[in-house]
């Protein structure tokens, strides 16, 4: 009897891979799905933290697809290792902070640690040639492959037909006349083909998978790289800049402003980590300070924090200041302007 | 009495870290196990049992408490 061969397929929560695993599943394959966590994947439960989102259904992308098509979901914790990779990328960034190449050498590459580790014969993703256009075009395919240690282990079978043959379709593992010819940016082809499986539902991030590719945030991850001694970073660190106003009063603090009931509530799981500011007078929004703020400057950010919420029209607010050690006074004082809050200081 | 073998706490930690946990425990359970995960995420709730699913373990309870969750889990092979 033939053995049943076993692939590991690289899953984002997007339509892409989850058509990849699919299609695995169609050549009588055991197919398992892997999703890395980086820290800055954008989850539905990021953007549920908002109000306005918080009618999403908050669930895990990746399980959902997982579930959908029927397949085990291992999610590898990659927060550590893929530090290196934002942070010195060899290849270097996109348009914004996105180490795009670096990174799908390091996923594949933990895709291929775990292919080895649990007894898989190869690796597939979601790619598509030329849909991105550093980091999915002929000649960074075999980059990733390469420098993933992956090499002709790794499937792209959504665009294997423009490929040269990996070592899984000259086997006879897969049937290579199966796999697909998509190419570029539309999406056309994959939307039929999810027809064709009976999948309806998925879901297509705007701008790519995680928060690097978005400008607001790596201006955000660049200003809170400018402002500390080096750019290593926590897992809070990073998740903190998907949340609230920024506003840099001065290089030492910045304020992180909630912007409704739901980051006010995601703010506060903080509070014992971070100097904050509530507003005790009326309903305000709580605010966490980012960096050492001197006994000079408490009074300018609660006036600056006095102005966001209810409070801003009021002639004096009450203003209780919590420091890290937990020690706590309580300020009167007058919202700030709109023409005095500078513009430079938004992050 | 309800038989807990093991008990994690997952609160403050943000999806999906709590799955990840929840995965690394599992692996060290034996079948018929139960483990009992905390959290305060509120993706938990969904995440932690539909990873149960796709990995077949059995969801004997997944119920939120003001703004905590418990996701009582049995290993399963
Ligand atoms: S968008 Fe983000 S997760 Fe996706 S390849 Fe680029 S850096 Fe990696």
């Amino acid at each position: 009897m033939k053995t049943q061969r076993k692939v590991v397929a690289l899953i984002s929560g997007g339509l892409d891979s989850m058509l990849a695993a699919r299609i695995m599943l169609g050549q009588n394959l055991h197919v398992e799905g892997l999703n890395i966590f980086t820290g800055f994947c954008v989850q539905g439960h990021t953007h549920a933290i908002r109000n306005e989102h918080r009618k999403k259904q908050k669930r895990n992308d990746a399980l959902w697809v997982a579930e959908k098509i029927g397949i085990k979901l291992h999610i590898i914790d990659a927060i550590e290792a893929y530090k290196d990779v934002v942070l010195n990328p060899k290849h270097g960034y996109g348009a914004n902070l996105n180490p795009c190449l670096d990174c799908k050498g390091f996923m594949v590459g933990k895709a291929r640690d775990w292919m080895e580790q649990n007894g898989f014969d190869f690796i597939v993703t979601g790619e598509v040639l030329g849909q991105r256009p550093k980091s999915q075009k002929r000649s960074t395919f075999p980059v990733v492959a390469r420098e993933s240690g992956a090499f002709d282990r790794l499937l792209r079978p959504l665009s294997a037909q423009l490929l040269p043959p990996t070592l899984p379709e000259r086997a006879g593992w897969v049937d290579r006349e199966k796999l697909f010819k998509f190419s570029g940016r539309s999406r056309r082809g994959q939307i039929e083909l999810a027809n064709d499986f009976g999948i309806t539902e998925f879901s297509q991030p705007a701008g790519g998978c995680c928060f690097l590719t978005d400008t607001a945030y790596s201006r955000k991850l660049q200003d809170f790289w400018d402002h500390r001694p080096d750019r290593d970073y926590e897992l809070d660190d990073i998740m903190l800049l998907k949340v609230g106003r920024h506003l840099r009063l001065t290089d030492s603090w910045k304020l992180i402003i909630a912007r409704d009931s739901g980051e006010t509530h995601y703010l506060n799981g903080y509070r014992s980590k971070f100097a904050h500011f509530a507003i005790t007078s009326h309903s305000g929004p709580v605010t966490l300070v980012d960096g050492d703020i001197p006994d000079a400057d408490v009074e300018m950010a609660a006036r600056v924090v006095a102005r966001f919420g209810s409070t801003r029209d009021a002639e004096s607010v009450d203003v209780c200041f919590t420091r890290s050690d937990g020690s706590q006074h309580t300020l009167t004082v007058l919202p700030m302007l709109p023409s005095e809050i500078s513009e430079p200081w938004y992050v | 009495m309800v038989r807990v073998d093991q008990t994690l706490d997952a609160r403050n930690l943000i999806c999906p870290m709590p799955v990840i946990r929840t995965q690394e425990r599992v692996a060290m359970l034996d079948t018929g196990q139960i483990l009992e995960v905390h959290c305060t995420d509120p993706g938990a709730i969904v995440d932690i049992p539909a990873w149960c699913r796709v990995h077949g373990h059995k969801v004997l309870i997944a119920e939120t408490h003001g703004d905590e969750s418990i996701v009582r889990l049995e290993v399963c092979d």
